[in-house]
């Protein structure tokens, strides 16, 4: 199915960190509490105008003097106040959706259901093969000398006389964009904004996240 | 993790009576088998308290037919249908992993004497 004809809903939240709670069964579950404070859309993207159909929605506190013109005059067409996040969702029904409608947790999601949330993962520097690719390393013992934790042969030698792109190796980890699917939504907090999604999601506690509805689950 | 504090504070029981390492317990736990109901008793020394808050769990030891049984509650789990402190140990530690490698007599935990 293409993106063109699927309808999908998301929203934009802060991870607030993970704790637990018991479902119906007395079983524990392991939840990811995210805050979704309301979501204002700020554009409807048509068909017609922009060749794809999607909503674009905004969250988050900004101070109205770090604003830029262009983006002020943005968030004034769709007469909301500034926000700081923006974020397309594409989605068929882009037409149901007014300009400046608030988004809220329990208006588009619902219990059980199943969600995808994407977040930047947390930076861990510069690390090795080990612990950026999951090589095993060097043996112990055995007559290893100071390279338990290098990677070993990298390639052949006068053939190809090269190493070959996308070789793993060391450098920078983490910090980029990364996507868990089909996490299950164990509850929502109208009242607080929460939703309680079972599972860990990326990043480190107060930065965004994106959860839309499961692409690929059923 | 206090940010959290008021989405525990849903599950977090008040009708736990205080207990310490070396106390005695009966915690009576619901089993449910298909559609029936039942309270079981589980009743050992505490030799452990582990964690705080929702995630606050405690260890129970007890001596079925001369082999040692532990069992792991969580203290705010609504598994527990409600705890009864037999004894107060009389004990020195907050962890009594030793009872482990001791049998008999030797493993009997002095009552806690009330003489202010």
């Amino acid at each position: 199915m293409s993106t063109a004809n699927k309808t999908s809903k998301g929203l934009l939240g802060t991870k607030l960190g993970m704790t637990q709670v018991w479902d119906e069964n007395n079983k524990l579950i392991p939840v990811t509490v995210i805050e979704i404070t309301p979501n204002v859309v700020t554009q409807i993207r048509t068909a017609e105008v922009d060749g794809y159909s999607a909503v674009q929605i905004a969250a988050g506190q900004i101070d109205p003097r770090k604003v830029t013109k262009p983006a002020a005059g943005h968030f004034d067409k769709a007469g909301v106040t500034p926000r700081r996040h923006l974020t397309e969702v594409r989605t068929a029904d882009a037409a149901d959706y007014t300009l400046g409608q608030e988004l809220t947790a329990e208006g588009v999601f619902e219990a059980g259901q199943l969600v995808d949330v994407v977040g930047t993962s947390k930076g861990k520097g510069t690390a090795g093969v080990m612990k950026r690719h999951n090589f095993k390393g060097v043996s112990a013992s055995h007559g290893s000398h100071r390279n338990h934790r290098k990677p070993g042969s990298i390639g052949a030698s006068s053939t190809p006389s090269r190493v070959f792109k996308g070789m793993r190796m060391a450098g920078r980890m983490g910090a980029e964009r990364v996507t868990v699917m089909n996490l299950k939504v164990q509850a929502i907090d109208a009242e607080k904004g929460l939703i309680l999604v079972k599972g860990a999601v990326p990043g480190a506690r107060g930065r965004l996240v994106f959860v839309r509805t499961a692409v690929k689950g059923a | 993790m206090h940010i959290l504090d008021a989405v525990d504070a849903a599950n977090l029981r008040t009708d736990i009576p205080a207990f310490r390492a070396g106390d005695t317990v009966k915690v009576h736990v619901n089993i449910i088998e298909g559609s029936r109901s039942r309270v079981q008793v589980f009743q050992g020394v505490v030799i452990r308290l582990s964690g705080e808050g929702i995630r606050e769990t405690f260890t129970v030891r007890k001596v079925s037919f001369q082999v040692g049984v532990e069992r792991i509650f969580p203290l705010h789990s609504p598994v527990i249908d409600h705890i009864e402190v037999v004894t107060r140990g009389d004990v020195r530690r907050a962890k009594l992993y030793y009872l482990r490698d001791l049998r008999g007599k030797k493993a009997k935990i002095k009552e806690k004497r009330d003489n202010h």
